[in-house]
């Protein structure tokens, strides 16, 4: 039999240098630094044009102001403005909380009676697709405590993608683990703790995402709703007022603050995915 | 543990564990899955049910489990086992994601109400049978698709259990992982004298891992033949290659194709 003799390759002998393989890795290295540098860049390049459109076109402040005079604006109102940030997150975060433990309670309910779900889920559903809108007046005439209207309001809006993701997540645990848990006779509640729940984590968490934003809104429609000003007025209110009052740079300082609330909201959440499936699940993991 | 199977001289002597009595399985539709199945199960045995998709393997190996029940006929557990008292290995790992490798075989001691730390001797023990000691604290997605069936076989042992069943454990893998995989099962079965009931649809796996060879047929599913492999417990690396291994696995092939309807093709 013939041995090909095969020169040894243990020590490297050609050169070490790829074209192809070099590129692909400067591509990555100039993409890791383009994704923040990018968007900060044209960020910047819009509010200058905002800026510039304002001043070359004589815009007075009433109809736009200046971003110059919106952040002016954030400083100066803040004895206002602040105070009814604290009112709309206070109804955002609280609201969250009440989707979550409904939304996830409600969820355990169905998987465990395929009759409680089919009872129901319909009530569910027309509670989603209707607008919250249209159900808030409904609700501010029967609900005395302003507060817990407004609760209500942003509840009805958020919980539903906290049900639907848990819910099917429930559902989605492994068919052979099942098998596998009856054949060991694991009761309910083991099956549930230790199966069903795990399962639905990653679900719930993507459902958690979508709630976040969903509360805010919740919030914020809720308060246009409800109308009433008073000391525990949230920013929406404040928009409305300054509306009224042609205060426009202060309705844009509000508009600031929402959106804030609403990016804060969603890295907070897109944070506690990631932090809870970063070890295990494929959303979270880096690809080699 | 010095226990080497021998089944033959102790073919007798050795407790019977479980007995399928004359057991039909029907589906819904009249399907008849299951016919006439009796098979008694002795310490020590390591049975293989072999036959094409549809010949009632799996629903056997589901009815042992107690999965689902027969439609006439009884299963009974002997000597003291019973149902509660089984591993099982599927066709995919079925691994928790997750968990850690270790907590993943601490699974059927946590359901019985056994802490992690009561179970950490056996968890170890039972991985270093399996080759994976240095992996305990590894997720699922950290190991291959041969070592996430190891981590599988692992849970099955734990718990020392009375009889094992594999339902096609090594059928998604590649021939060089599945070839190594049996044979580590081979030096397992020698080293615990477990006892197994194995499905597949390999002629070579049954003959080469298993004292007895049940044949099945499909429509309706039901056992055709009894072979038995008179090879002794620790099978050495020849017997691959041996001419008996190349005889059963002759006779028990022409079983296998005797019992296809004329063309048929599987």
């Amino acid at each position: 039999m013939a041995v090909i003799e095969r020169p040894d390759r243990s020590v490297p002998s050609g050169p070490l240098f790829d074209a192809e393989e070099e590129r692909i890795a400067r591509r990555k290295r100039t993409e890791a630094i383009a994704r923040w540098v990018i968007p900060l860049v044209v960020m910047i390049a819009a509010i200058v044009t905002w800026d510039r459109l304002v001043v070359v076109n004589e815009i007075p402040h009433y109809v736009l102001p200046r971003p110059g005079l919106v952040l002016e604006t954030l400083w100066t109102d803040r004895a206002i403005l602040f105070p009814a940030l604290l009112v709309t997150l206070r109804i955002t975060a609280l609201a969250l909380l009440v989707a979550v433990v409904g939304g996830v309670g409600l969820a355990i309910l169905f998987a465990q009676s395929k009759f409680a779900e089919m009872s129901f889920s319909p009530f569910a559903v027309i509670l989603q697709v209707t607008p919250i809108v249209s159900i808030a007046p409904l609700i501010f005439i029967y609900i005395e405590n302003r507060l817990i209207g407004l609760l209500l309001c942003a509840w009805i809006v958020a919980f539903f993608p906290v049900l639907a993701n848990t819910t099917l997540g429930l559902k989605s645990a492994d068919h052979n683990l099942r098998d596998l848990f009856s054949i060991y006779r694991a009761s309910r509640w083991q099956r549930l703790i230790h199966l069903e729940l795990p399962s639905a984590l990653p679900y719930f968490l993507g459902g958690l995402k979508i709630a976040g934003g969903l509360a805010l809104i919740g919030a914020v429609v809720a308060e246009y709703v409800a109308g009433s000003g008073g000391l525990a007025s949230g920013l929406a209110f404040r928009i409305l007022e300054a509306g009224y009052r042609l205060n426009i740079p202060r309705m844009f300082a509000a508009l600031i603050l929402i959106a804030a609330t609403g990016v804060v909201i969603y890295a907070a959440t897109s944070l506690t995915a990631h932090l809870a499936l970063r070890k295990w699940h494929e959303s979270a993991l880096k690809r080699e | 543990m010095a226990l080497t199977a021998d089944p033959h001289d102790m073919t007798q002597t050795r407790p019977a564990i479980l007995r399928m009595r004359e057991v039909d399985k029907t589906f819904t539709g009249n399907v008849l899955a299951l016919r006439r199945m009796s098979m008694e199960v002795r310490q020590g045995d390591f049975i293989s049910l072999l036959g094409p998709s549809g010949c009632g393997k799996s629903t056997a190996l589901r009815l042992i489990a107690g999965l689902m029940r027969p439609t006439i006929g009884r299963i009974e557990w002997d000597g003291g086992a019973s149902a509660e008292d089984l591993g099982v290995v599927f066709q995919e790992p079925t691994l928790m994601p997750w968990a850690t490798v270790e907590k993943n075989v601490w699974l059927p001691f946590r359901l019985r109400g056994k802490s992690f730390a009561a179970s950490r001797d056996q968890i170890h023990e039972a991985l270093a049978l399996v080759g994976l000691t240095g992996f305990e604290a590894r997720y699922p997605r950290e190991l291959s698709g041969g070592m996430k069936m190891r981590v599988s076989i692992a849970r099955a042992l734990v718990t020392n259990p009375r009889l094992i069943l594999m339902d096609e454990p090594f059928a998604a893998l590649d021939e060089i992982t599945r070839q190594k995989l049996n044979d580590d099962l081979l030096a397992l079965k020698a080293q615990t004298n477990a006892t197994v009931i194995f499905v597949t649809h390999s002629v070579f796996e049954s003959v080469f891992l298993s004292d007895r060879i049940l044949v099945m047929a499909a429509r309706p599913g039901r056992v055709i033949r009894e072979i038995a492999v008179q090879e002794r417990y620790p099978r050495g690396i020849d017997w691959r290659t041996s001419p008996d291994y190349a005889r059963i696995a002759r006779e028990t092939s022409d079983t296998l194709h005797g019992a296809l309807a004329p063309g048929e093709v599987h």
